[in-house]
């Protein structure tokens, strides 16, 4: 592609070939479609990767894969009509989990559009509510100025996902393309700095505090804020939970962390946050699945919220100190402060902090994960702890939604951020195996686990045919137990144990399934063939599909009742001895 | 409680929706809806009035500020402002009633813009509440039909607005 290209006349496609190169998109997932040929036609020149899935939400997911293991933008394509319609489970998913994702549209010909045309639906009307920002392009003109306004938008502030809508006559129309150098979006508003005063009385109140407790959430990962997460929960000497979007934001190894909180959180997690007296809440949205009640959460606590969109702060909760901004430069000035207030007030509480540890410390030991072992069966949980004792703390790991989800965000452990990845907010099963497909484009050089249940896996199965067409050496692991296990979960604990369209029959047999795609496979059902299994998986160059037949009945614990408090946790009850 | 908003923002398209995307979303309805240019073109100037339930009023204004084409959204019901209607009522009223439908008018400053053997349409502007009282009045004196406007409002201190400066894209090429 010719860079010197002021006076070049191009094509629609070509410009925005262009202006994706501009924004170092080296890779983008799509399917293309009617409206769209002229693009992909301009594509078949271009040095960007397409990667063709095989659904279009697939295409949304993988761009969110990608997006979430970078940090960078992911972008994904489709045509028109059902090409559009298909990528909206992805935009809301990436909406709800704030990732930085842009979606391009075909549209059909400006003057078809409100005529019901072929493959015409409303895509800029439809996309509205699930996206970032939205925009129809009218006019050749403005597509570079939008597509860079949409890279811009979906990266900066709370990311989010950004859709470009492009009639097929924009793609084939000609203009002279010059680069755009800046954009002017005057009602954008982005607060990064916080309020300095505010941020002084932060660290005061920190200091002050003999039992503060730090609840970190997605904000921290979206900052790239690790290192100063991990460097102020040391100075503030605060236990530590991070939350499902949060895994890795603090490493798992780090002395100050406990674990994930909230219905499916630890019992020393749940309570440190009931029981705390500050709690620094840093890029968190006081998720229902991780307050509970809110009248009851953290109740005797007084808050300092800290998030980059304003509309977060005092949503669920009223903050005492809230601090709208960047969460990396508000920890950087955080720290600061505490550094200079340091030698003032740390010898003051010395002994409380002390006992609020050790109280830390006694709620990790009264009652940790339930880890449980058969020697007849696989355990769900044993599973979780095998990928977790092989990982080491350094795979990524894409997990679908269900049961599986939660024992992996229990027990796998990650030692650094952008492992964990999953669709927290929206709960979008099918998400595991396109987003693990994302993430090993993005990251050639890491292990890549995908988890899902066995009911997730068939919704994107078809992706499997991606995977093998790029020799993608992805770890498909089904934990299967033959139900959609967090529906029979709910089932069984809320209605009665009347099952109700819950059991998953006539799984494929794993071993035919891989092969037909020309890649290998199995099926385990015992304890002693795990270890061995998930070895042989790691050590295949390629793709793996490892299905796993884990005890059907297990619930996931603890749990906190939906609408319940969060300090009154259900615990697995005694297994009756035979 | 009622609440009314008043926004600065782009004219563009979907902006109007965007933002009524907010409330709708909610399922708030809306009660009025002005909009249109103001001394520059390029933007426009935006009156809702909704029934918002009281814990969530700072929360949709949060939600419309953050839409990238709104400049500015603000509670008027917080602020000193000036609030206004427009309505014009067609009022049937028989011959020995007309006098008195004139008189009226008049003691709400109202003015008559068409008349005939039928009756008369008469414009008046005021506070909402006023423009209630004045078309109770009118339809106590025969078949009356009416058109808002819906509220119109401005704010009586200037509020600094806070616009985002321009920025610059990538310019690297692999």
């Amino acid at each position: 592609m010719q860079t010197e290209t002021g006076k070049k006349l191009m094509t629609g496609a070509e410009i925005l070939l262009e202006c994706l190169a501009r924004e170092n998109v080296d890779c983008f997932f799509g399917y293309p479609g009617g409206v769209t040929l002229p693009f992909y036609d301009a594509l078949y020149d271009s040095h960007i990767r397409h990667v063709l899935v095989r659904h279009e939400e697939n295409a949304a997911f993988a761009a969110e894969g990608y997006a979430r293991a970078t940090g960078r933008v992911g972008v994904c394509c489709a045509t028109s009509g059902p090409g559009a319609t298909n990528l909206v489970t992805g935009l809301v998913d990436a909406m709800m989990d704030s990732i930085p994702i842009v979606a391009i549209t075909g549209q059909v010909h400006s003057k078809l559009i409100g005529s019901d045309a072929f493959q015409e639906a409303d895509t800029f009307g439809i996309t509205r509510s699930c996206t970032k920002h939205n925009y129809m392009v009218k006019n050749i003109d403005e597509l570079p100025r939008i597509v860079h306004e949409a890279f811009y938008i979906a990266s900066s502030g709370r990311p989010g996902p950004v859709l470009v809508d492009i009639p097929k006559d924009v793609f084939q129309a000609r203009a002279h393309y010059t680069p755009v150098e800046s954009i002017h979006l005057p009602g954008y508003k982005v607060f990064t700095e916080g309020h300095a005063g505010q941020i002084r009385r932060a660290a005061q109140l920190i200091f002050e505090a003999e039992k503060p407790f730090v609840y970190a959430g997605g904000g921290i990962i979206a900052a790239n804020a690790s290192a100063e997460l991990t460097e102020f929960v040391e100075l503030a000497d605060a236990p530590t939970v991070t939350t499902l979007m949060g895994l890795g934001a603090l490493s798992a190894a780090h002395p100050n962390y406990i674990s994930m909180p909230g219905m499916h959180g630890s019992y020393a997690a749940n309570m440190g946050m009931t029981d705390c007296d500050l709690l620094i809440a840093l890029g968190v949205r006081f998720d229902d699945r991780v307050t509970g009640q809110l009248a009851t959460f953290a109740r005797h606590a007084r808050v300092i919220h800290v998030d980059i969109d304003p509309a977060e702060v005092g949503k669920n909760r009223n903050p005492d100190i809230p601090i709208v901004g960047d969460v990396k430069r508000v920890l950087q000035k955080l720290i600061k402060n505490l550094q200079e207030l340091e030698a003032e007030f740390k010898p003051k509480n010395a002994a409380a902090r002390a006992r609020w540890h050790a109280q830390i410390n006694a709620w990790k030991a009264e009652r940790p994960y339930d880890k449980p072992h058969s020697e007849t069966d696989i355990k769900p949980q044993h599973l979780m702890e095998e990928i977790d004792r092989l990982s080491g703390g350094q795979a990524i790991v894409t997990s679908d939604v269900g049961q599986h989800q939660m024992w992996a965000a229990q027990l796998i452990r990650f030692n650094e951020p952008r492992l964990w990845i999953n669709s927290g907010g929206l709960g979008a099963m099918g998400f595991g195996l396109p987003s693990a497909l994302g993430a090993q484009m993005a990251r050639p050089d890491k292990l890549v686990f995908s988890i899902c249940g066995d009911g997730g896996f068939q919704m994107s199965v078809s992706e499997l045919a991606t995977i093998a067409s790029h020799a993608l050496p992805i770890k498909i692991i089904v934990m299967n137990n033959g139900y959609l296990g967090m529906v029979r979960q709910w089932q069984t604990l809320f209605y009665n144990n009347r099952l109700s369209a819950v059991t998953l029959d006539c799984f494929p047999d794993a071993e035919k399934l891989a092969a037909a795609y020309g890649f290998k496979g199995r099926t385990i059902d015992k304890p002693w063939q795990l270890t061995q299994a998930l070895e042989e998986a790691i050590n295949e160059p390629g793709p793996y599909l490892l299905n796993v037949k884990v005890t059907p009945d297990e619930n996931v614990y603890p749990m906190v009742p939906a609408g319940g408090s969060i300090n009154e946790m259900v615990f697995c009850p005694e297994p009756v001895l035979s | 409680m009622i609440q009314t908003i008043s926004l600065l923002m782009e004219n563009k398209p979907g902006a109007l929706l965007r933002v009524t995307g907010v409330l709708a979303a909610r399922g708030y309805n809306i009660e009025s809806l002005t909009v249109a240019k103001t001394l520059d073109p390029e933007l426009s100037r935006m009156t809702i009035v909704v029934d918002v339930e009281d814990r969530l009023r700072t929360q949709v204004i949060k939600q419309m500020s953050k839409l990238i084409n709104v400049l500015q959204a603000v509670d008027m019901s917080d602020a000193p402002s000036v609030i206004r209607d427009l309505v014009l009522v067609r009022v049937r009223c028989p011959q020995e009633s007309r006098a008195a439908v004139l008189k009226e008018a008049e003691i709400f400053h109202a003015r008559v813009i068409d008349s005939s053997t039928d009756g008369f349409a008469i414009e008046a502007t005021g506070e909402p509440g006023k423009l209630d009282e004045f078309i109770e009045v009118m339809r106590s004196y025969g078949e009356s039909d009416v058109a808002r406007s819906g509220a119109v409002s401005m704010s009586l201190e200037a509020k600094k607005l806070r616009l985002q400066p321009p920025v610059m894209t990538p310019v690297a090429v692999p």
